[in-house]
């Protein structure tokens, strides 16, 4: 009691929440009228997940506006940090997660078992991976990615005819668990040496405002834990052992949840630590970042190449994009240029990529959910043409075909890595793409080049509809007009400290 | 005088429109479908004539120039223009693209055939017009998509595999492009002041440091020489060409490879003078083993297609050659080469695709005594052959002397070795004609169909084109050697290069004249 009445709680900046309380009020509400209803609309459950998602996009909107004269502040007893950087990244992940609601409602009515259980965990998950993208604090950045995973296990394991799907869950909850140890554990090791787990407190200790315990070995190998826990998440090679089993297993909307949401969290709450906690230290992880980013490329693009599962396949690219990524976090690593755009460029792009690819996926993988071998999507031209053409957009997008988004993301990041003469790095990352543009082209000729096998009628829900006609536009209106999401990425800041 | 409408723009926007149309309509309408792609390539045909025509000779500027913002923040415009060096080359594509839609069937799926030739036709104008090294990469990549799928879903057994390397390949050379382009106009930052990927802008004002315009220079001429392509890159282009379809040959064979040369003349010798002589002696060399080593490989094939196939490389060696002796003839020549090789050589795929249609067969030793069969086309085949060996009087003749003529004052000893190369392509052309076209029939080559009408119209358009470049090149001449003389001073105004003063040839192309 006497302690308790010491104890002044932070002010608690409604106002910037509420894109979080939106999706937190809609899990909630599912979960609660949910199992007191029983019987919804069809797309009932979607709809709140879809209405929880937009509000958000919209309060985000708003407050991208606002942040046009200040560059952001922290909030909760410096807890959170609203800036446009996490601003960007929440629009970016509540935009998939709308996606994400009309893929789950279409797999969900297909296999007969709607329900509100996957839908709330869909916005939990949310929650988590927008707690990451603003945390500024170690400790809250490991909630929001405990939030996440935690329901990204479940979500994963959701699919309780397929045995690949417990078996996908588990292993991520296993692995997963490993690399939360890893970062938790990274977490106290640079508290003991620099007094802190805010990430700006962090940035202060290490500029030598404020005296404390300075043990380089212990940051150092903090920082080293911290990079196994975020590049396990990011699925950077060579931690990246658990994505492909994992994206098969998934049911396929949970896939493209995990490959959307899930990377631009953790990649959004890897550079927030890097750029703003340890600023100082660049030069330190700049190298370990280098050798990721450069062994991820390739170990994404050319074990892509021997597979025969197409969700596999994407799970491999999905390995080499983040590749992309870490040569613009790299780039950032210089503290010049604009690698932190660049980055978020790729990433925006990245997620309405994988969103589409995995819609597509969704289309043809059947009732059980699990017919992807390259085989069942043999002469998909000659059985829908549409939809082959969609898939190809698509993938020659994330082969970097100019034009399509791809190539403007690879462009940007690229060229970020230029201006801070990271050339090895460059040539690297555009030679791998080549490696791992034959993975794309084997997809486009089994569709496009050889008579199909199966004659299954080929049923694709509206909804799916929707999801891939977004992306396809998305793709074609940003290769050819790309001019209003660079200036966005380009104002995506961190809040001062 | 600048004519108000876009022309530039409309040569690249019309085929891309001409394309979406076919895929919105329906299957059903074939007929309909193979109306508008004849309208848009005969269109887009009219307008590169229109553009030849309006075009000022003896002007060594950008004419037609159209430029608008693009992606600002990056300082990319569309920025596209016409000179001399790229005249030609538009205009070949204007012509080449209407007359494989209108001569030749592809079979199976006409729509989409029709459509992915069509964008084809876009990304080339692309290629040659844009002044812009951004938007130029853009096209010069977006090319593989169409050509890729020509190959794939056209082509012969092998297809697949051979339109898998095409793209890989050449996205392989331009994978080095795409950075060499980025650090160009990153480096040139400092000199200019801000970003621009301007090609005239970044040749006029910026200068690099040797070492890295040496490297830059390399970036791009990793790409160009896997287009061209360059020994020992040419590996794709046998297999390519073989697996093919007609069509997709006769453009590949006619423009695309063209684009490789371009890129080195445009972007090569323009933005990087300096690095571009340090390399001469390099690709020189590289050039002459590309003549001697595919006039050989030409020799020993057993596929008539193959053995075309390889006598590009020679003939593309002819044509590096002349851009790196950098001299005004031997430029002239090598420009004036790209468009001779683009019709011969495209003329002789499509008579080796009639072949095929006939015979079912490109084996040499399959054929026999065509020629008492079917002597017009018999004869046809002769005439465009000796193009192709650059017999005087046609067109192959006036562009390999200027390069040969050109390249002797200032690579001596390279232009004596690649002049064995015009025997070479004497040998194994003729004795090829003499094996499919000489002696008696048998059985199966006795039935072989003389031309139909359809195709006789088809190669008397190449063989107009043929003979009038070979008679009368000096149009053509005028229009060209502002553009090339401009560059050569260019280049000597950044570089320690000097012209050779020596012999000063005055060339009458017809070859009565030589010397003074």
């Amino acid at each position: 009691m006497v302690l308790a009445a010491g104890l002044v709680g932070p002010s608690i900046p409604w106002v910037e929440l509420i894109p979080i309380l939106s999706l937190l009020g809609g899990a909630c509400f599912l979960l609660l009228v949910g199992s007191l209803v029983p019987n919804w609309p069809r797309r009932g459950y979607a709809w709140v997940t879809g209405v929880s998602a937009v509000v958000a996009i919209v309060a985000n909107a708003i407050k991208w506006n606002n942040l046009y004269y200040n560059k952001g502040a922290l909030f909760l007893a410096d807890a959170i940090s609203i800036d446009r950087f996490s601003v960007l990244a929440s629009i970016a992940i509540c935009l998939a997660l709308v996606m994400s609601a009309l893929l789950v409602s279409a797999y969900l009515l297909r296999m007969n078992a709607d329900g509100p259980e996957l839908y709330a965990l869909l916005l939990t998950a949310g929650i988590g991976a927008l707690v990451m993208v603003s945390a500024n604090d170690l400790i809250v950045l490991f909630l929001g990615l405990e939030t996440l995973s935690l329901s990204l296990y479940l979500l994963a394991a959701s699919n309780r005819d397929r045995e690949e799907s417990q078996e996908s869950g588990l292993k991520y909850f296993i692995l997963g668990g490993f690399s939360s140890a890893f970062f938790l554990y990274g977490v106290a090791l640079i508290f003991g040496s620099t007094g802190s787990t805010k990430i700006s407190g962090i940035s202060e200790a290490l500029s030598g405002n404020i005296s404390v315990l300075r043990t380089d070995a212990l940051l150092l190998v903090g920082i080293g834990m911290l990079l196994v826990g975020l590049g396990f998440k990011v699925s950077a090679a060579p931690f990246h052992i658990w994505t492909p089993d994992v994206y098969e297993g998934a049911p396929t909307p949970v896939t493209a949840f995990m490959a959307s949401v899930g990377k631009v969290a953790a990649f959004a709450a890897l550079m927030r630590v890097l750029m703003v906690g340890l600023e100082q230290r660049a030069d330190d992880w700049r190298p370990v970042v280098w050798a990721l980013a450069l062994l991820t490329v390739f170990v994404g693009s050319i074990l892509a190449v021997v597979q025969t599962n197409v969700k596999r396949m994407l799970a491999y690219s999905s390995i080499s994009h983040a590749g992309f990524i870490l040569v613009g976090v790299e780039a950032a690593g210089h503290m010049s240029g604009d690698g932190i755009a660049s980055s978020m460029n790729y990433l925006a792009i990245y997620t309405v990529l994988v969103m589409g690819s995995f819609a597509i996926v969704l289309a043809m993988s059947g009732n059980s959910d699990g017919e992807t071998n390259l085989s069942d999507f043999k002469g998909l031209a000659k059985r829908r043409p549409a939809l082959a053409l969609a898939f190809t957009v698509l993938l020659f997008a994330q082969a970097g075909v100019p034009l399509t988004a791809g190539f403007v993301a690879k462009f940007a990041v690229i060229k970020s890595a230029v201006e801070v003469d990271s050339y090895v790095l460059a040539v690297a990352a555009m030679v791998a793409a080549v490696i791992g543009a034959y993975l794309y082209l084997r997809i486009a000729v089994s569709m496009w080049l050889e008579e199909p096998v199966s004659e299954n009628e080929i049923s694709v829900d509206p909804a799916v509809v929707v999801v891939i006609a977004l992306a396809v536009v998305a793709t074609l209106v940003v290769g050819l007009f790309p001019e209003l999401l660079l200036q966005a990425t380009r104002l995506a800041r961190f809040a001062p400290r | 005088m600048h004519a108000s409408f876009p022309i530039l723009t409309a040569l690249i926007l019309l085929p891309v429109l001409g394309a979406v149309l076919i895929t919105v309509i329906s299957n059903k309408h074939l007929e309909l479908v193979k109306l508008i792609a004849m309208l848009f390539s005969v269109g887009v045909g009219g307008m590169s004539i229109w553009l030849l025509a309006s075009f000022h000779s003896h002007e060594d500027r950008f004419q037609f120039v159209s430029q608008h913002d693009w992606v600002s923040s990056w300082g990319i415009s569309w920025h596209l223009g016409v000179d001399g060096i790229s005249l030609f080359l538009v205009v070949l594509t204007g012509i080449l693209f209407p007359l494989v839609i209108l001569g030749i069937d592809p079979h199976h799926d006409h729509k989409r055939y029709l459509a992915w030739l069509l964008l084809l036709e876009a990304g080339v104008m692309g290629s040659f017009l844009s002044l812009d090294l951004f938007l130029f990469f853009i096209f010069f990549e977006i090319v593989l998509v169409p050509m890729y799928f020509l190959i794939g879903g056209w082509g012969y057994d092998k297809r697949v595999y051979a339109a898998t390397k095409f793209f890989l390949y050449t996205m392989l050379g331009s994978a080095f492009m795409l950075v060499g382009i980025i650090a160009t106009a990153v480096l040139a930052r400092r000199d200019i002041g801000y970003l621009t990927f301007d090609l005239v802008t970044l040749a006029e004002h910026a200068s690099f440091a040797t070492n890295t315009g040496r490297w830059l220079f390399v970036s791009f001429a990793i790409a160009f020489a896997v287009k061209v392509p360059i020994f020992p890159l040419h590996t794709w282009l046998p297999d390519a060409h073989t697996q093919a379809p007609t069509g997709g040959s006769v453009i590949l064979a006619g423009v695309l490879l063209k684009m490789g040369t371009y890129g080195f003349l445009r972007f090569g010798l323009y933005l990087f003078p300096a690095a571009a002589v340090w390399a001469k002696p390099v690709l020189l060399t590289l050039a002459v083993i590309g003549i001697i080593y595919g006039a050989i490989a030409a020799t020993m094939q057993t596929d008539l297609k193959r053995l075309v196939a390889y006598s590009s490389v020679a003939h593309l060696g002819f044509i590096v050659l002349g851009i790196f002796a950098i001299t005004s003839q031997s430029l002239t020549g090598s420009v004036m080469q790209m468009v001779n090789h683009g019709v011969s050589t495209g003329a002789l795929f499509l008579l080796v695709g009639m072949i095929y249609e006939r015979r079912h067969t490109r084996q040499i030793a399959e054929l026999r005594g065509i020629q008492s069969v079917a002597p017009i086309f018999a004869a046809t085949f002769m005439i465009v052959m000796l193009s192709s060996i650059g017999v005087p009087g046609l067109n192959g003749f006036a562009g390999e002397f200027l390069v040969l003529i050109g390249s002797f004052q200032s690579a001596r000893w390279w232009t004596i070795v690649a002049a064995t190369g015009v025997i070479l392509a004497a040998l194994y052309l003729l004795w090829a004609y003499q094996r499919v076209f000489h002696g008696e029939p048998d059985e199966a080559n006795s039935t072989f169909a003389e031309l139909t009408l359809r195709e006789g119209v088809l190669m008397l358009a190449f063989i107009g084109l043929i003979g009038f470049t070979g008679l009368y090149p000096k149009p053509m001449l005028e229009r060209i050697e502002p553009s090339v003389d401009k560059l050569v001073e260019h280049v000597v105004a950044h570089s320690d290069y000097k012209v050779p003063t020596t012999p000063n040839v005055v060339v009458e192309p017809h070859g009565e004249k030589e010397g003074e």
